[in-house]
């Protein structure tokens, strides 16, 4: 997509197209004689695996709308019907909502290794705003289709969903109507939430189009985080990253199939199963367990329109990022302070997720009645939610802008070539038997 | 619920619990060894068959079964499955269960409202004509549809077979409100009720079913002793099977699965293996 090209068309036919519309040149040069640095982990096949979960809930979501009624009366009921008799419909509905849940384990899982390795810094700022939006969508998306189903957890979630927009002041209970199509979530809501979680997945695939090319012009950050000095730093990326992908990608699928044939169901909430009733209010309303950590915030703030801020606040830190960190150095490895406060981040978003999965008034250790203060109890969930949210905007807002000028980080490898020639262990099986093939 | 947290300590989310309810609280479900547990677990034919006259004989009095068709019983991995009647509506098993059903309809002639015997294409009926109906003959109560039961409980066939054979005498210092009955193990509050210590409040809630099991209450016609534990066991299996009655398709298509990307991922980690074999990094 960028920079010199090596392609060279190999028949009469590919070199009439080549003229006419470069397709197979775009293909061979992003895909195929893209030079990828060469020290790239585990953490970086996370990619590859993203955009296979994209095209599983596509391919698999486009099946579903074949026999899906978006009707408040038939909803439930049609995808029941797909799972007990259309062919292998559990196949594809299973994977569909399983598929959700993975899409965010990976995409979680990308985030933290862009997060380590600052993949967010220059000149990468825009890849990883794009890759925000994406991860923006997805959640609208997500949200929405887990209302189609119109479940008792559906429904109810999709009211105190919807209501935090009626926190705006003014307009807000306006547009709430407007989002509603009516004065409740009703026929008109599911309809439109169907339309639209048909729709986002596609603008998402536009949206991974940008990112995949923003990624190929600067080309890829590395675990070092150094920039490639020369042709030594790099390999093609076929055959050497579609076969580690591949593997990746194989293994993931094999803890993805786990879920959807032995335990489909582990992931969701049995209430959702219990057609849609207005009338009745399940005991506990929780999202799905990729959007705890920001039910969290949410709750942990008193105040509802505050909380909504706050929560929207929590997603506008990653958009803000490349400008709060300013530190100059990419990779974590090289700065074992902000390391620590990178890992304490990671365990406060797992806090999170724990504390939205709760009621706010459950003690964290049973029986404990002494941290009481001034009527309220510091051991509560809500408390250990406020310790936690404050920790994660601090994060942002504090440990990295100001780190980045207090730190001092250890010392960066020359290329990445370097580190690697230099430690013995890291050479690969049979390397010691053809030294001169090296590097 | 075990397996349940089995699957997300493998997602790393093991801190992630199910949600506990506020005020609620309920008994945890009973252990029960089923045939269908696990991976490669499959459902008894005969339990099944058993679980299905209980549900016949008691449940579907009160309770509908709106999403089960009358051949469902007769599909590959049911109660009434013979593998000579690939098309389970031709199971003359089937056939003669919808038959005992009486189903409204429209005379096609004079569309007249009229009854006719069922077939195997139809429907379970509603025991009742409508919600209301419903809940006038069970004091304000709504019996739960029970096609997705098992599916739509925490504990699933745990859970039933536990509500089943649950009940208990109200302990002294609770006054059970009138038509309803104590147990420990549905959710519930039942604080309001208590007069004694408000720290020892008893777990448990309030459901408005009496009792719906007694020995030999249902006959059992492969000479299984009829008692309240192995009714409900096999009506807690039925009911899970009716929940989602692909299980054993599901299983023995996933099994294949595994095999076959286990094996790729073998490949595939060995190409990398070679692929990369010249390549310091």
């Amino acid at each position: 997509m960028s920079g010199h090209s090596n392609y060279e068309p190999k028949n009469g036919f590919e070199k009439w197209l080549d003229e006419r519309l470069p397709i197979i040149r775009l293909g061979y040069d992003s895909l195929v004689d893209f030079p990828t640095p060469k020290n790239l982990n585990y953490w970086y096949t996370f990619g590859g695996i993203l955009a296979v979960c994209l095209g599983i809930q596509i391919v698999t979501g486009i099946i579903l709308a074949m026999h899906y009624v978006a009707h408040v009366d038939m909803a439930f009921a049609s995808v029941e019907h797909i799972m007990r008799d259309v062919n292998y419909g559990w196949l594809v509905r299973y994977m569909h909502s399983n598929g959700a849940s993975m899409f965010f384990l990976a995409v979680y899982v990308h985030m933290f290794r862009g997060l380590y390795y600052g993949s967010y810094k220059a000149p990468r700022e825009v890849l990883w705003l794009l890759g925000c939006v994406i991860y923006m969508l997805m959640i609208i998306t997500a949200f929405m289709g887990y209302v189609l189903p119109w479940g008792q957890m559906s429904f109810h979630g999709a009211v105190v969903i919807t209501n935090l927009i009626g926190a705006i002041p003014v307009i807000g209970p306006a547009i709430t109507t407007w989002l509603w199509g009516g004065f409740a979530v009703d026929d008109p809501t599911l309809n439109r939430f169907f339309s639209l979680h048909y729709l986002m997945p596609f603008m998402i695939a536009g949206v991974v189009g940008l990112h995949i090319w923003a990624l190929h012009v600067p080309g890829n950050n590395n675990p070092t985080g150094v920039n490639v000095k020369s042709k030594e730093d790099t390999v093609p990326f076929h055959p050497y990253y579609t076969v580690k992908d591949g593997f990746a990608i194989s293994v993931f699928l094999l803890m993805y199939a786990a879920f959807v044939f032995f335990n489909p169901n582990a992931l969701g909430d049995a209430v959702n199963y219990v057609p849609a009733n207005p009338l009745v209010t399940p005991a506990h309303i929780v999202p799905e367990w990729y959007l705890l950590p920001f039910y969290a915030i949410l709750r942990a703030v008193p105040d509802k329109l505050m909380g909504v801020i706050f929560m929207g606040g929590a997603i506008a830190m990653l958009f803000l990022l490349p400008w709060l960190d300013t530190s100059k150095v990419r990779s974590m490895r090289y700065r074992p302070t902000a390391k620590l406060y990178f890992f304490i981040f990671v365990i406060v978003t797992l806090i999170l997720g724990y504390c939205g999965g709760q009621l706010p008034d459950n003690k964290i250790i049973p029986g404990l009645t002494t941290f009481q203060v001034a009527a309220s109890d510091l051991n509560s969930v809500v408390w250990l939610s406020r310790l936690a949210t404050a920790y994660y905007f601090a994060y942002f807002l504090v440990i990295l802008p100001v780190l980045g000028l207090t730190e001092s980080p250890l010392p960066q490898p020359e290329s990445i070539s370097e580190p690697v020639l230099s430690h013995s262990a890291n050479a690969p099986i049979g390397a010691a038997a053809s030294p001169e093939k090296r590097g | 619920m075990l397996r349940k947290g089995f699957a997300l300590a493998a997602l790393g989310l093991a801190f992630i619990g199910g949600p506990t309810l506020a005020a609620t609280s309920q008994e945890e479900p009973k252990a029960v060894h089923w045939s269908f547990e696990g991976p490669l677990g499959k459902f008894d034919q005969a339990q099944l068959q058993r679980g299905y006259k209980v549900y016949r004989e008691v449940c579907s009095a009160c309770h509908s079964m709106n999403l089960m068709s009358f051949r469902n019983l007769g599909q590959k991995g049911g109660p009434f499955y013979d593998p000579e009647f690939k098309n389970p509506n031709d199971n003359p098993f089937v056939k003669s269960i919808a038959k005992d059903y009486q189903i409204n309809d429209i005379d096609s002639e004079t569309g007249d409202v009229i009854k006719r015997p069922g077939t195997s294409a139809d429907r379970f009926p509603n025991p009742y004509p409508n919600e209301p109906a419903a809940r006038a003959s069970n004091g304000g109560a709504l019996p739960p549809d029970m096609s997705d039961l098992a599916k739509a409980r925490e504990g699933g066939a745990a859970y039933i077979y536990s509500i089943l054979t649950g009940y208990e005498e109200a302990p002294k210092g609770m006054t059970v409100p009138t038509g309803k009955y104590y147990n420990p193990y549905m959710p519930g509050d039942v604080s309001g009720f208590w007069s004694l210590d408000p720290n020892k409040v008893p777990i448990g809630g309030f459901i408005a079913m009496p009792p719906p099991l007694a020995p030999d209450k249902v006959t059992f016609d492969d000479g299984t002793k009829s008692t309240v534990e192995q009714q409900a066991k096999d009506v807690s299996a039925f009911l899970t099977w009716v929940s989602d009655p692909k299980t054993e398709e599901r299983k023995s298509f996933g099994l294949a699965v595994m095999i076959y990307l286990l094996i790729f991922s073998g490949l595939l980690y060995a190409s990398y293996r070679r692929i990369w074999a010249n390549v310091s990094h």
